[in-house]
């Protein structure tokens, strides 16, 4: 699947976006495999409070399932208007 | 009816050319969001979720038309590096009356402040910081949940 990253997640992460080989069932699984990965995806991901997620473009919550999903996005909270 | 997300400036009076003329409306609402300038601002860098924003918007603007019973809604909202003074976003309502096209049109500020996915960054001349969500912008929400009474709602009309 697509996984995205805007604002300072992408910054900490240093990319905008990749594509992701996962059997993760839910978005916190996905979360868990990502921070095993290297320090700097620990770090963006330490304080989940801070962030939110999109499924196929739809807002979600962390333990929504990923059965289906093609894309991920991971941002802060929004900031419009 | 429309949504429109772009780098580029807008002029309202054009965005406004033929926009809720029915017969039945009594009233227009329009807001306009600028980039203030609180003290060393040197620009505003709005980045968004380009499959999201559009679709997140017209979503915000249909729940706004079911709700007050607009004849006519219409958005608009920059991303992309804004100086001071610029305008970032605009919203206009359209309606039999004036209490619905208000309340609509603060339903969907609310909304877009932090439901739609943009996020800003403050460049000053000491450097660059992203702007945090503010507690009062998620509580703002709170006002319109669905088993609140609104002002000129559908049902009433």
């Amino acid at each position: 699947m697509k996984v995205m990253y805007f604002a300072w997640l992408r910054e900490r992460i240093g990319e905008p976006g990749e594509d992701v080989h996962t059997d993760a069932e839910t978005v916190a699984d996905l979360v868990e495999e990502l921070r095993a990965r290297e320090d700097r995806y620990a770090a963006a991901f330490a304080d989940l409070s801070a962030i939110r997620v999109a499924l196929d473009q739809e807002l979600a919550e962390f333990d929504a399932p990923l059965a289906g999903v093609r894309e991920v996005a991971f941002f802060p909270p929004m900031t419009g208007g | 009816m429309g949504v429109r997300v772009q780098v580029e400036p807008f002029v309202l009076a054009d965005e406004l050319k033929g926009f809720g003329v029915g017969s039945g409306v009594g009233a227009q609402v329009t807001f306009t969001g600028i980039v203030r300038d609180d003290g060393g601002l040197v620009r505003m860098e709005i980045e968004h979720y380009p499959a999201m924003t559009e679709r997140a918007i017209a979503a915000m603007v249909g729940t706004a038309t079911e709700r007050w019973a607009l004849a006519d809604c219409h958005v608009v909202h920059r991303f992309g590096k804004l100086k001071p003074g610029e305008q970032i976003m605009m919203v206009a309502t359209a309606a039999a009356h004036r209490a619905a096209a208000f309340e609509a049109a603060e339903f969907l500020m609310d909304y877009l402040k932090s439901r739609a996915p943009f996020w800003k960054k403050e460049v000053t001349s000491s450097g660059a910081a992203w702007v945090r969500s503010k507690d009062e912008d998620e509580e703002a929400l709170g006002r319109w949940r669905p088993d609140r009474p609104v002002k000129g709602s559908a049902g009433s009309a």
